[in-house]
């Protein structure tokens, strides 16, 4: 027994990645990024609005969140919507409450289910950060490039037609990519991606000829990770992000400006109780100085003039 | 397949010749960074998927390359502060696609040992020469970048074959981590030569302890204190080992590096620790320990089949 002979060699052995999208390189070796005001710390709040139809597939997988039990899954399909009827009002009066700005990510599903929210959106100084079609709907290599190309055009469409904005920021269903999604994103005029999670700052990826700025949104510290897949208590989640904060904060006394994102889901942190958590988060960052809090097309902006 | 492995005799915690470390140091304390390179698309195995979605699984990929790209030099800063030296388990790819991170663990005195060539290369399905040739390459590419002779394996995503530790022995590799048997350093019963067994904890593993059993980041911190208050109080008996293994995409993140640093601050300020690496430990293994332990064990197997 033995394996084929191409287990057994290393043609994209060499210097740097094993991939064409990006260069090698190191955080702490790049030079710094300032802040607007001399802010240490940009504060990304991106609140994330998704759509989990009835009939949903788990082709090529279940998205994370998706629908579990057998048709009709009412209990999930409700669970998840509750996010876009109730939840995203608690987190909307947060940011009122705390003048602050966000950046919220949302399938195309909920601008054309529920084009009022998109308005209470775009009534408010907002970001609109296309994630997708809906849940339902993974960007994966089982598509054909013209079929992909379409769901990002439909999905596009959709959300810069109902809100009349500019949509220049992407999260993928899942963070799930075909090997072509950045080059069509690129394509059809997206700045900044959110899907990869290897940084704590942005850096620019290859991507049919342009290029593609990848943001740093937190992946394992994001809520749903937390509390849905590792099962942590909201006591716990909160401690993560102080301390996460407090990381970053004392990082870029030397390294320069740092990013911190915070993903509340709709569907999770809308809920009655953890909206008290989201607070005392708030309160424990906007407590410090120098903090800018911002959205991801004014950070990628910002870091784009410095960084070049 | 057999039931037993055959790799070691069973011998009682209880009832073993006594353990000493340099210095009369009551533990041995090692920390084991994995410094990994996970391949974006790796050519298919027979008996493991490398990625939980289809390619490209850029979601994981990116995840394990946050460690190569930030979370490494958290780590490391960390471990300098402490005074403790890595013994880096390591891809040994990453020679090539990182040899900056290599040099700066070299410089720093850092121990190498091979988890084999890339962590999405897994020794299923091998044939004893292919597996023969992944040891060979992992000597001399560890030696060609920092002039080191591997002492150590542990098998890459510890995918192990029956032949596995005959050749580690054949080819002078004096320790396996891919045992979890003891607490202490044991002998290894191999076709020839010599070998042992040194502790790498799976559950001081941060990959054990953040995703499969979804420790909060101060649990985790909690956990090896207390890890070590017990190992340390049961030293006075005889030498133990604590090892706490790390991947830096996971502990070098920032909601995540503070609370192990205080826990590893805990462990370097106590006295009777020796910070040690996992050569060192099998090199006084070797010298003071191997052949004692080695009678015990065939003295208990003596006496067991006399009865």
């Amino acid at each position: 027994m033995s394996l084929p002979p191409e287990n057994m060699q290393y043609p994209l052995r060499r210097h740097g990645m094993d991939h064409d999208r990006y260069d090698w390189s190191n955080l702490q070796d790049r030079p710094a990024i300032q802040w607007p005001g001399g802010a240490r710390v940009a504060l990304w709040v991106t609140p994330i609005l998704q759509w989990f139809p009835l009939n949903m597939t788990a082709a090529p997988f279940l998205a994370p969140g998706g629908l579990t039990m057998p048709y009709p899954d009412y209990r999930h399909y409700t669970n998840r919507d509750y996010g876009n009827r109730v939840g995203i009002f608690r987190l909307l009066e947060l940011i009122d409450q705390y003048e602050l700005t966000a950046s919220v990510m949302l399938n195309a599903a909920i601008a054309r289910r529920y084009p009022s929210l998109v308005t209470e959106l775009t009534s408010r100084n907002l970001e609109l950060v296309a994630h997708g079609l809906d849940m339902g709907h993974l960007h994966h290599s089982g598509l054909t490039r013209e079929q992909e190309t379409e769901l990002v055009k439909g999905a596009l469409d959709s959300i810069r037609t109902v809100s009349g904005r500019t949509i220049s920021g992407w999260l993928s269903p899942g963070r799930a990519q075909s090997w072509h999604t950045l080059d069509i994103l690129a394509e059809e005029g997206i700045q900044y991606c959110c899907d990869w999670a290897n940084d704590d700052m942005p850096y620019e990826m290859r991507a049919a000829g342009r290029k593609v700025l990848a943001m740093p949104l937190a992946h394992e510290s994001d809520d749903r990770m937390i509390l849905q897949e590792f099962r942590h208590t909201e006591d716990q989640w909160l401690q993560q992000v102080k301390d996460q904060f407090d990381l970053l904060y004392r990082e870029s006394e030397r390294y320069g400006g740092r990013i911190m994102s915070l993903p509340l889901h709709a569907w999770i942190m809308g809920v009655p109780y953890r909206t008290t958590y989201v607070r005392e988060a708030l309160d424990y960052i906007l407590a410090r100085d120098g903090v800018w809090v911002a959205t991801g097309e004014q950070i990628a902006a910002e870091f784009r003039r410095q960084a070049g | 397949m057999e039931a037993d492995p055959n790799l070691y005799d069973y011998l009682p915690y209880n009832k073993r010749p006594k353990i000493v470390w340099p210095g009369n140091a009551r533990i041995a304390l090692w920390v084991a960074p994995n410094i990994e390179f996970y391949e974006f698309n790796p050519p298919p195995n027979p008996k493991r998927k490398p990625w939980a979605r289809p390619l490209p699984d850029v979601l994981a990929y990116s995840h394990r390359d946050y460690g190569n790209r930030a979370g490494w030099r958290r780590m490391m800063d960390v471990m300098d502060e402490c005074g403790v030296r890595g013994s880096v388990s390591l891809n040994v790819a990453m020679c090539d696609h990182h040899p900056e991170i290599i040099d700066a663990c070299n410089e720093r005195g850092w121990e190498f040992y091979s988890h084999g060539i890339y962590n999405t290369r897994y020794t299923y399905g091998m044939s004893i020469d292919q597996e023969r040739a992944i040891i060979e390459d992992s000597i001399e590419t560890v030696r060609k970048r920092t002039g080191q002779t591997i002492a150590g394996w542990l098998a890459p995503a510890l995918s192990n074959n029956v032949w596995t530790m005959d050749l580690l022995a054949e080819y002078g590799l004096k320790y396996t981590c891919d045992l979890f048997h003891d607490d202490q350093p044991m002998p290894v019963k191999v076709k020839s030569g010599r070998l042992i067994s040194i502790p790498y904890s799976l559950e001081m593993n941060d990959v054990i302890a953040y995703l499969t059993n979804q420790c909060p980041p101060r649990h985790y911190g909690e956990t090896i204190r207390r890890q070590f208050d017990q190992l340390f109080a049961e030293s006075e008996r005889s030498g133990t080992v604590m090892c706490i293994p790390l991947h830096p995409y996971l502990v070098g993140q920032p909601h995540r590096i503070a609370a192990f640093g205080e826990a590893l601050r805990y462990i370097a300020r106590q006295e009777g620790v020796w910070l040690a690496t996992g050569r060192e430990i099998a090199e006084h293994y070797y010298a003071n320990h191997y052949d004692t332990m080695r009678a015990a064990c065939e003295a208990r197997r003596r006496e067991e089949s006399a009865t």
